[in-house]
């Protein structure tokens, strides 16, 4: 019997030993589950999941699986410290994260502090949607990577775009009060001034971040100011009810914005009625013709019940798998040598690549307009059920997003 | 300018109002038990939560009806087998239980309706704009909201200052062995009190619920600015209740639509300062403290006037 037992017990330690040889990839995903922006969060969590999903399938990561942990940081930079650190402790080397620039400043330091002080345990940090321009620039750090245009990059496009409207003469900045809510606001600003020295900005505002329920304040002074074009990079709720707030109020104005398409926007757009007058600048549209694309759409819509916000994010994961092949190893330090200046075919078509200096992915933008959908076989996804769509109104190219990086990349 | 401040007005009426349904229940269930309930705006959210049930099932007006009912019937509850077993412990035991209720009803209910927002709609009857003025819609629902509250209003009022049953609860809080002598049953009335407490607040939710976002933070979001409420309007006074939510509604919408900041009164900071923890507070304007305003004003009135505005007793 006893001899059983020791039988049993080294026949369980060896298969223990082969289930651990093909080990899991584990990432981290440090973003809001609850509060404000859970509804963005859980997005960004399907999201996620489905790409993990979609590389499991094939054969994983040089045949590791890859497994999502989710961990909920609502919206908060400390919360985020502690689930990185308690990622960390459960053998996690890759995070990601992508809502709120504040929660991405602190992650970006937390890597670099403990990647120094943990030699042969680094993480990596892939940052899907902070956009912040520090953290690439000032406060750039060699363990992050960012596959989001950064604010700069979007506001240059953006009021290049705005320049050939004439109709422009009173812009409105609304923003939320927080590193990325202030970088847009002085991009904004100072770009519009240089390019449209006519426009006249007439109010300048930052509310607090994720916690005003009820913006019909705000639409009273942007209606009082007498704007004509709103300027925003409000995101999740804080976008939705901005503009539920403008629909109730009949707030007729253009709107530019940075992420009109996340959860509740496009609904509450459709209720301002305001066709093809709000604008927004992303890396990728559900409806930019590209066949890969729009079959991936399609799934996806079926498989999670939401829209390919993050293309940004399928270009994450898809490049993290190539550069782990390229390297031939799944340790964070080799991959992340392997991403450095690497080319990349991106979601919606055209070649991207992730720039040494600074570790800012580059790829095409497009500015697209939300409205009724004409030709349904060309255009044949919705948002949100509201019969309305984006369509392309402007491609800016990878060549023409490339702005210069402060960056003093300090490598290992 | 006018129109700014017709509009500011017309959105702090509505939002005050919107405090004032929230409050009125608290500042009954104090008043009238001295129990200061800190589950209250958990209440606020279970009554929004089921509302947004009950819609889905039955549609908006039943649900009007049932939700601030079954909210009333848990509040009843806990009063029956909790408050009423720990009310020998004193005020701080039971203070300590609607504390750790409102962690768990939050807890409860984001395990039921997950964490992020439900799609709460506006009932399509009410969905469309009442007035319009300087160009600028109302939403039929806001009034709608609106009307409520002052039925309320006056309906407490009436209830606590002109009925039998008025009479027998505010005796029952000061005298309570004298009205049990007298055959009332004083267990019972309390009880009723809180349900009804618990009610107003359902209600509150239930209403509230389309118009402002449905999840399972958001009685973490009202709860604090309720106390503002009810020690500014005085603890325990309808009235003043009454008077401190239009207050605090009018003070936040206005102190958004303002633009001024040190700056602009006593012009920019010399440029040779640099930039220093001291511009960032020289440039801030009243629009972006505007959230902090009625804590600034509960911290100034517990100093000057620890009764608040119609308050009566001193605690």
């Amino acid at each position: 019997m006893r001899r059983l037992i020791v039988a049993a017990t080294a026949a369980l330690t060896v298969l223990g030993g082969a289930a651990s040889a093909q080990e899991s990839i584990k990432i981290g995903y440090i973003d809001p589950l609850s509060g404000g922006g859970a509804s963005v969060g859980e997005g960004g969590l399907k999201t996620f999941q489905y790409l993990a999903d979609e590389l499991n399938a094939k054969g994983g990561i040089l045949g590791h699986k890859v497994e999502i942990v989710p961990l909920d940081n609502k919206t908060n930079p400390q919360e985020s410290l502690v689930q990185a650190q308690k990622a960390v402790d459960a053998g996690v080397h890759y995070i990601t994260q992508g809502n709120g620039s504040s929660v991405g400043a602190a992650l970006e330091d937390f890597v670099t502090k403990h990647n120094s002080r943990n030699p042969g345990k680094e993480v990596l940090y892939f940052n899907y949607a902070a956009v912040d321009p520090s953290m690439t620039n000032e406060k750039c750090s060699y363990w992050h990577f960012r596959w989001d245009a950064n604010s700069d990059i979007k506001m240059e496009a953006l009021t290049n775009y705005m320049k050939g409207q004439p109709s422009i003469k009173k812009v409105y900045l609304i923003n939320m009060d927080y590193s990325f809510g202030q970088s847009v606001r002085a991009a904004a600003r100072k770009m519009l001034g240089e390019k449209r020295s006519d426009i006249q900005v007439v109010g300048d505002e930052l509310h607090p971040m994720l916690k005003v329920t009820d913006f019909s304040p705000y639409i009273a002074k942007i209606k009082a100011a007498g704007a004509d074009t709103v300027v925003t990079g409000n995101w999740g709720q804080d976008f939705a009810l901005l503009l539920k707030a403008a629909a109730d109020a009949g707030l007729k104005v253009n709107w530019y914005t940075y992420y009109a398409g996340g959860a509740g926007g496009p609904t509450a757009i459709k209720q301002t009625g305001l066709e093809n007058q709000v604008f927004q600048i992303s890396e990728g549209v559900p409806n930019s013709g590209n066949k890969a694309a729009m079959d991936f759409e399609k799934d996806f819509r079926a498989k999670t019940g939401i829209s390919v916000w993050y293309p940004r994010a399928v270009n994450e994961m898809r490049m993290f798998k190539a550069a782990a092949e390229k390297a031939n190893s799944i340790d964070p330090v080799k991959v992340a040598a392997a991403l450095e200046g690497m080319k990349f075919d991106v979601f919606d078509g055209g070649e991207g690549f992730m720039r040494k200096d600074d570790h800012q992915f580059f790829q095409p933008i497009y500015i697209s307009s939300f409205g009724s959908l004409a030709d349904k076989a060309k255009e044949p996804f919705d948002e949100e059920n509201t019969g309305w769509g984006w369509h392309i109104v402007s491609k800016i190219d990878t060549a023409q997003t490339m702005l210069p990086t402060t960056c003093n990349m300090k490598r290992p | 300018m006018a129109e700014l401040i017709v509009i500011s007005t017309l959105n702090g009426v509505l939002f005050g109002m919107l405090l004032f349904l929230l409050s009125s229940g608290l500042t009954v269930i104090f008043s009238m038990m001295g129990v200061l309930n800190f589950a209250h705006a958990s209440f606020y959210m279970l009554g929004a939560f089921f509302g947004y049930q009950l819609t889905r099932w039955i549609g908006f007006w039943p649900a009007l009806v049932i939700a601030p009912l079954l909210v009333g019937v848990v509040g009843m509850g806990v009063e029956r087998y909790g408050l009423r077993n720990t009310h020998k412990h004193g005020h701080v035991a039971e203070l300590l239980l609607t504390f750790g209720l409102a962690f768990a009803i939050e807890e409860i209910v984001s395990m039921i309706w997950g964490k992020s927002p439900v799609d709460y709609r506006v009932p399509a009857v009410l969905d469309f704009p009442a007035f319009t003025v300087f160009s600028t819609n109302y939403p039929a629902y806001k009034i709608f909201m609106l009307v409520v509250s002052v039925v309320i209003f006056i309906a407490l009022l009436v209830t606590l200052k002109r009925t039998r049953v008025g009479l027998i609860v505010q005796a029952a809080l000061t005298h309570p062995s004298m009205v049990g002598h007298l055959g009332h049953n004083v267990g019972r009335v309390f009880m009723l009190v809180f349900g009804v407490g618990s009610a107003l607040a359902g209600l509150a939710g239930v209403i509230a619920g389309p118009s402002l976002v449905t999840q399972s933070d958001m009685a973490a979001y009202l709860g604090p600015i309720l106390f503002v409420v009810i020690v500014f309007g005085g603890l325990g006074s309808l009235p003043g209740a009454f008077i401190a939510s239009l207050l605090i509604g009018l003070i936040q919408t206005f102190a958004v639509a303002l633009n001024g900041s040190l700056a602009s009164v006593f012009g920019p900071l010399d440029p040779s300062l640099g930039p220093s923890p001291l511009t960032d507070i020289w440039n801030v304007t009243i629009a972006q403290i505007a959230p902090i305003l009625p804590y600034l004003l509960l911290v100034l009135v517990l100093i000057f006037r620890p009764m608040g505005l119609l308050g009566t007793r001193e605690s």
